[in-house]
């Protein structure tokens, strides 16, 4: 104990590379740069990790490499879990040692520069005020590696699995077949039908939708701004009532509005003039249904954002533009639209995002319906509710796991330019 | 004298669209209303003016024993305060670390919260619900808790991390020199200041269990600890015309103090956006 009162003559020839060699085995490298709390703390740990972990790390990569070896007993779907969770742990435990390596290299540098060791005290002050942001993110980290980042992995791993309804544990065990879930998407017939078909609506819909709901809203924002319209406010809060009342009941409403035999849309306001229209059974018109009904509830959100902005530009833009003799279209393009975007282009673009994974409107208001010859989706169905009807309706997981990621990877493209174009991301230089 | 003519017609076409406009946002709002005031449970036999007015269905799922009503506004309003509590303390932390603090790992760390921030919790629903089966959280409101929680949580961090990015930096640096600790300048001086964006995360979070049905759908099973979108979307989906007179009443019962709400604070809601949005 009386290492810690020796001279500093002796604190020159401490070497660090020794300390960071000697943290092979966590934990004594510190010791030997006399921090013997944390060195023993490191060593508890180690110990711990080693005894109590070396079990479950040893049974997930079993598990995650053959995925179980005698059915009933072993369940491949808590194994590949198991598996993941192991990698996860792994990944943790591996930062964990590297960190340790760095700690006792850079502790040793300071002994031998001749700093003085701190006492508990400040190490504990230390560890808080450096540690603090990490505490700070720590909580929500877990939650999001349990509930998003976990089941996206599990997810991708299922895709190289077959496992479907009529292969399905405990009674059966999973294999790992590589790519033939997405080799099967592009060779088979019925697949490929479905995917093509499934892709393209989801980029129509998500396309022209979304533009339309940005359109109406930009028109009805302009017109209601005009200085002659009276009574705005009770116009605007009107125009806002769709996004107020929730999107489940007013779907499931219009749902059964535009039903093809009882709905009131064909037995109250189109029966007068005698026509009927299949808005359901036919799947041009259910296309041409949703993205009409998505307008009428999406519209009011980029409205009011619309209406806040609008409110905001100086009169004296306009005043000037006068002046110049601008006309009321000039006026708009170079005054209002500029104005309206730059303010609200990120919610917009989240817009868009939000109706590619529209599944609300998809599936309450048809199921994805009307069913289509020759494909497995029916004829509204985007990917996000194609993949909820194969997991849940027909339980084909390989499928739908192969589909996600295909939906992965196009969100990940498009992540990557909102990326490049975002302004926070620019502005992270600042700090 | 020709220029106000113009001026009259332009005038009365824009009051000619908003009038058009009202006509298709109230059309399927009190049909839905007049249904649930249809006596009969059947859609066939309604009309948009009902003979009579009736407020029997209001009645039948508040008195009637069959009726799960109120214990699904009891589930859902729990699930909300819970839910809206958690997310804004859990969220207002990360955003805290992630505007004022340099650390390593930061960037990494925004990069994923912005990635993550795209992906739907519904794509990885097959593991949520074995994950949710091998810890015992299926069937259980805690566990669709956990789910909201996470699944909002990088986008709502992303909202509080940009209004916080528009609040000076010399007001809690001098708070520092001042001797303020990591805790003081969060609670005394960041969470006054930003108290909007944090209304609306809580208010986002609290309408969510409200007006979702699909991941209690995944996650639920027995009717008694059902939430509201679910009880209802069981109404129509098991007997489809039989019982719609009945989910129109459930739902006018949401949608009325959901909607009074969002009409009262939509202007605070929009000004929380649009700040946090061109900052963030």
């Amino acid at each position: 104990m009386t290492a810690g009162l020796e001279p500093p003559t002796s604190a020159r020839r401490h070497r660090p590379v020794l300390a960071a060699m000697l943290s092979v085995v966590p934990g004594v490298g510190q010791i030997y740069n006399r921090r013997f709390i944390k060195g023993a703390l490191f060593l508890a740990l180690a110990a711990a990790a080693g005894n109590l972990l070396s079990d479950f790390l040893a049974t997930g990569y079993w598990g995650i490499y053959t995925l179980g070896e005698t059915p009933m007993d072993d369940d491949s779907r808590s194994l590949l879990a198991q598996g993941i969770l192991a990698v996860i742990v792994t990944a943790f435990l591996l930062m964990f040692y590297v960190y340790n390596f760095i700690d006792a290299y850079r502790d040793g540098r300071k002994l031998r520069d001749g700093f003085r060791i701190p006492s508990v005290r400040e190490n504990f002050h230390h560890a808080w005020d450096k540690g603090f942001p990490y505490y700070m993110v720590l909580p929500g980290f877990f939650i999001l590696a349990f509930v998003v980042i976990f089941p996206l992995l599990f997810m991708i791993c299922l895709a190289f699995t077959n496992y479907n309804l009529y292969n399905s544990p405990p009674a059966k065990l999973l294999d790992w077949v590589g790519f033939d879930n997405f080799r099967a998407l592009i060779t088979d017939e019925l697949w490929r039908k479905s995917l093509l078909s499934v892709l393209s609506w989801t980029v129509v819909w998500t396309f022209v939708a979304t533009t339309l709901q940005i359109g109406v809203a930009l028109f009805l924002a302009v017109l209601v701004n005009d200085p002659r319209v009276k009574f705005k406010r009770l116009i605007r809060t009107v125009f806002i009532l769709p996004w107020a009342v929730p999107s489940f009941v007013t779907i499931l409403i219009f749902a059964a509005m535009f039903n093809d035999t009882f709905g009131a849309v064909n037995r109250e306001l189109l029966a007068p003039f005698g026509v009927q229209i299949p808005w359901m059974s036919d799947p041009t018109w259910a296309k041409i249904t949703i993205i009409l009904i998505q307008v009428w509830l999406g519209f009011p959100f980029v409205f009011a954002l619309f209406s806040g902005v609008l409110q905001s530009i100086s009169s004296e833009w306009y005043e000037a533009a006068e002046v110049d003799g601008g006309s009321r279209w000039d006026k708009f393009r170079h005054i209002t639209f500029p104005h309206v975007m730059y303010a609200t282009a990120p919610l917009l673009i989240m817009q868009y995002s939000g109706n590619f994974n529209n599944f609300n409107i998809i599936y309450l208001f048809n199921e994805g319906g009307p069913p289509v010859r020759n494909q497995n989706a029916g004829g509204t169905d985007i990917l996000i509710s194609w993949v909820y009807k194969l997991t849940f309706e027909s339980n084909n997981y390989k499928m739908a796991a192969a589909i996600s990621i295909i939906m992965g990877l196009i969100v990940a493209i498009f992540a990557f330019f909102q990326f490049r174009r975002s302004r926070s991301f620019r502005e992270e230089g600042l700090y | 004298m020709k220029k106000s003519a113009k001026n009259r017609i332009e005038l009365a076409l824009i009051y000619l669209v908003v009038l058009f406009v009202f006509a298709v946002i109230a059309y399927p709002l009190l049909w839905t209303l007049s249904i649930s005031l249809n006596p009969g449970t059947s859609l066939f036999s309604t009309s948009l003016i009902p003979d009579k007015l009736s407020t029997e269905h209001y009645e039948w799922l508040f008195t009637d024993p069959r009726s799960d009503y109120l214990l699904w506004y009891k589930n859902t309003l729990l699930v909300a305060a819970v839910t809206s509590a958690a997310s804004v303390i859990v969220v207002s932390f990360v955003a805290f670390a992630f505007s004022r603090y340099e650390f390593v790992g930061r960037r990494h760390g925004i990069y994923a919260f912005l990635l993550l921030q795209m992906f739907p919790v519904l794509m990885g629903m097959v593991a949520i619900y074995l994950l949710l089966n091998i810890v015992g959280l299926l069937d259980s409101l805690w566990g669709l808790v956990l789910i909201y929680l996470g699944g909002g949580l990088p986008m709502n961090a992303f909202l509080v991390k940009g209004y916080l990015d528009t609040i000076p930096r010399d007001l809690d640096e001098s708070a520092k020199i001042d001797g303020a600790g990591h805790f003081r300048i969060f609670f005394n001086i960041l969470v006054p200041l930003a108290k909007p964006i944090l209304a609306v995360v809580a208010l986002f979070n609290f309408m969510a269990p409200f007006m979702d049905f699909l991941l209690p759908r995944i996650i639920l099973r027995s009717p008694e600890k059902f939430t509201l979108a679910l009880g209802l979307f069981n109404f129509i989906n098991d007997k489809f015309a039989n019982n719609f007179t009945r989910f129109a009443a459930g739902s006018i019962l949401i949608a009325v103090p959901i909607a009074a709400v969002f009409l009262f604070l939509q202007r605070y809601l929009i000004t929380g956006l649009t700040e946090g949005a061109t900052k963030g």
